[in-house]
């Protein structure tokens, strides 16, 4: 897994085996590189969690990758398929769904409802006039609805639900989507412990055939999940490995605990 | 799944019961002069109704309706001059044939752009097309660079006031600050007598219930539900795969073509059409009146746009200095303590006692609420 030297070069022979090649990724605000030259892998099927402290670029990555923001330099290829210069929706479309850190649902409309938003059918304005709320439709809703805990509450106001269960929504209507790469920004901050649980647990039930990211603190629920870390700092790798190899990293050990 | 029907049950009482009073209560209850009256204010309901589309659901605060409501007016009242400046009319004019103001203004030959309005069809098809035009091009300016709150606000109000300022200052071309008068007939039909003002009182309102109709069909169309997500969380619907600048450039289109039309029906009960119709003041009214009636409610912005227009007639009838300091302090009072005007008193209050007399369960009403005290956003 080393990261190729001449990007251009490598990516068309190893592209096929990553979902995700980040290369060179830079991105400045005002002269400040919140991401530096980053470079990292995923692969297919893979939980990979970033770590790292405050500052550090973690939540930047994720807007480069889904396209909220603007890389100044670098590449992002999904499926061999450069990211930097498509638009959300089309990010989106291509199979790559983001949760905020901030449960981001829609509090007027029911739980139904937003998970109905979020399946992915008749997304012009007129594919949306359209739009019919046929059987397909109402049984995936119920069948993600019962993975997010959420089935006896359907046609609740979303507003009504506790955080937990919000932040399981928002999981909901990105799993409806059925996307290849799924990225997570904190999913089990403000959870209770028997919801941090819950959460592993749909973690797990959920990563069958797809690839996930997740920026997340809380170091026990990483090492239940993840199957690599990679450490930011200031915009670069920092380390990159198991949790094992990771927590043992004299440089990780430095910048945790050094200052 | 009653959600996505057409129109639900109480929906359908309620259309019923505003039907019946503007289609046989106030035509049997009012003399032709107040009923007429009426039938401008229903003019303006389309305006609100737009409105509520736009504003209410899609959370996009216009406060520049009445360019589109003023361009629907003037494309039937350019039809309807040049139809009332046949050769004959205007046989005194050093150039027979063409409008007055237009004579006076030493021009000699008809614009371009009044030609098509020499047929009804495509004058017909321009009250709506040009507002749909104008709209598409400001919100596609607009919405795809992400300008949007506030910022887009200003922007109408400024354009509103640019376009008062143009047709003011190409009086040759618009007749200026008197506006385009002295209409007379419709396709030889003339709109001035009483049983015309009769007819187009209920053409009036007749296309103001299909419009309502389409309002409902598209709040209960997954496109409705996608406008009420927008309102709440923006990025969350663009990150879930959709171009979200469309659907806005799509609902402020929409809220165009409404104002296009009851600004032709205005022209044709009212006899004419001038710029103080399509300036910022105007404009703002018709943002009073949605949120009078409650800028949730399809129903409720046109009980607000009748009353309040009812009580201008009333208060300025006696009061006429009074009046506007009245329908500011009206404004307030509405965002200060009934967000959700009208239609909100009726569902906290009217709604839970009639449902408890038919002994009833409350529906869930999705996109029903808004949160309290955020009313400009």
């Amino acid at each position: 897994m080393n990261p190729p030297a001449t990007p251009g070069v490598i990516s068309d022979q190893m592209a096929p085996d990553f979902l995700l090649a980040v290369e060179g990724l830079t991105v400045s605000f005002d002269g400040f590189k919140a991401v530096n030259d980053l470079s990292f892998y995923v692969d297919e099927r893979e939980i990979r969690v970033i770590v790292g402290p405050n500052g550090a670029g973690k939540t930047t990555v994720l807007d480069l990758i889904c396209g909220k923001t603007r890389a100044t330099s670098g590449s992002i290829k999904f499926r061999n398929r450069e990211l930097t210069k498509m638009n959300e929706a089309k990010i989106v479309q291509a199979g790559i769904g983001r949760k905020f850190q901030t449960p981001s649902i829609y509090d007027d409309l029911t739980v139904f409802e937003n998970l109905e938003i979020s399946y992915p059918k008749g997304r012009s304005v007129f594919g949306a006039l359209a739009f019919k709320r046929d059987a397909a439709v109402t049984e995936r809703v119920q069948e993600v609805a019962e993975m997010i805990f959420l089935q006896d509450r359907l046609h609740e106001r979303a507003e009504f639900l506790s955080h937990g269960q919000k932040q399981w929504l928002e999981i909901g209507m990105l799993l409806i989507q059925d996307p290849d790469l799924l990225m997570l920004d904190e999913p089990v901050a403000g959870m209770s412990v028997s919801e941090r649980v819950k959460t592993a647990e749909l973690l797990n039930k959920i990563i069958a055939n797809r690839s996930i990211i997740v920026i997340e603190h809380d170091m026990k629920f990483v090492e239940d999940i993840a199957h690599r870390v990679t450490v930011l700092h200031q915009g670069k790798v920092l380390s990159e490995g198991s949790m094992d190899h990771v927590k043992h990293d004299p440089k990780v050990v430095e910048v945790y605990l050094g200052h | 799944m009653k959600n996505t029907a057409f129109l639900n049950r109480s929906e359908l009482i309620a259309v019923a019961i505003l039907a019946v009073l503007i289609l046989v209560v106030l035509p049997m209850s009012l003399d032709g002069f107040r009923l007429n009256l009426v039938g401008k204010y229903l003019t303006y309901a389309f305006v609100a109704l737009g409105l509520v589309m736009c504003w209410g659901f899609g959370g996009i605060l216009s406060l520049g309706q009445g360019i589109f409501f003023g361009l629907g007016g003037y494309c039937m009242a350019m039809f309807l001059k040049l139809e009332a400046s046949s050769v004959e009319n205007t046989k005194i004019q050093s150039t027979p044939g063409i409008p007055d103001f237009m004579d006076w203004n030493q021009i000699t030959s008809l614009p371009w752009f009044w030609e098509p309005f020499k047929s009804l069809p495509a004058t017909m098809l321009l009250v709506v097309g040009v507002p749909v035009l104008l709209a598409f091009i400001l919100g596609f300016a607009m919405f795809t660079r992400r300008v949007g709150g506030t910022y887009f606000a200003i922007i109408t109000q400024a354009i509103a006031a640019i376009l008062t300022i143009l047709i003011i200052g190409q009086q040759g071309y618009t007749g200026g600050i008197n506006g385009i008068t002295d209409l007379r007939t419709l396709n030889g039909w003339d709109i001035r007598t009483d049983d015309a003002k009769f007819i187009l009182y209920f053409v009036s309102a007749g296309l103001l219930f299909a419009c309502i109709l389409i309002a409902y069909f598209v709040k209960h169309s997954k496109l409705g539900r996608i406008l009420v997500a927008m309102r709440d969380k923006e990025d969350r619907v663009r990150f879930s795969g959709y171009n979200v600048s469309n659907f806005k450039i799509f609902v402020f289109c929409l809220a165009a073509a409404f104002a296009g039309i009851g600004g032709a029906m205005f022209t044709l009960q009212v006899g004419f059409m001038s710029p103080s119709f399509v300036g910022i003041v105007p404009s703002i009214e018709m943002v009073i009146y949605a949120a009078v009636g409650g800028r949730l409610s399809i129903l409720g912005a046109i009980y607000g746009t009748l009353l309040v227009n009812w009580a201008k007639t009333a208060f300025s009838e006696s009061f006429p200095e009074l009046w506007l300091l009245g329908l500011g302090g009206l404004f307030i009072a509405v965002v200060l303590a009934f967000p959700n005007g009208l239609a909100g008193i009726y569902t906290s209050y009217a709604e839970p006692f009639i449902r408890k007399l038919m002994n009833k369960k409350p529906d869930i009403l999705p996109g029903g609420n808004i949160p309290q005290g955020s009313p400009a956003e």
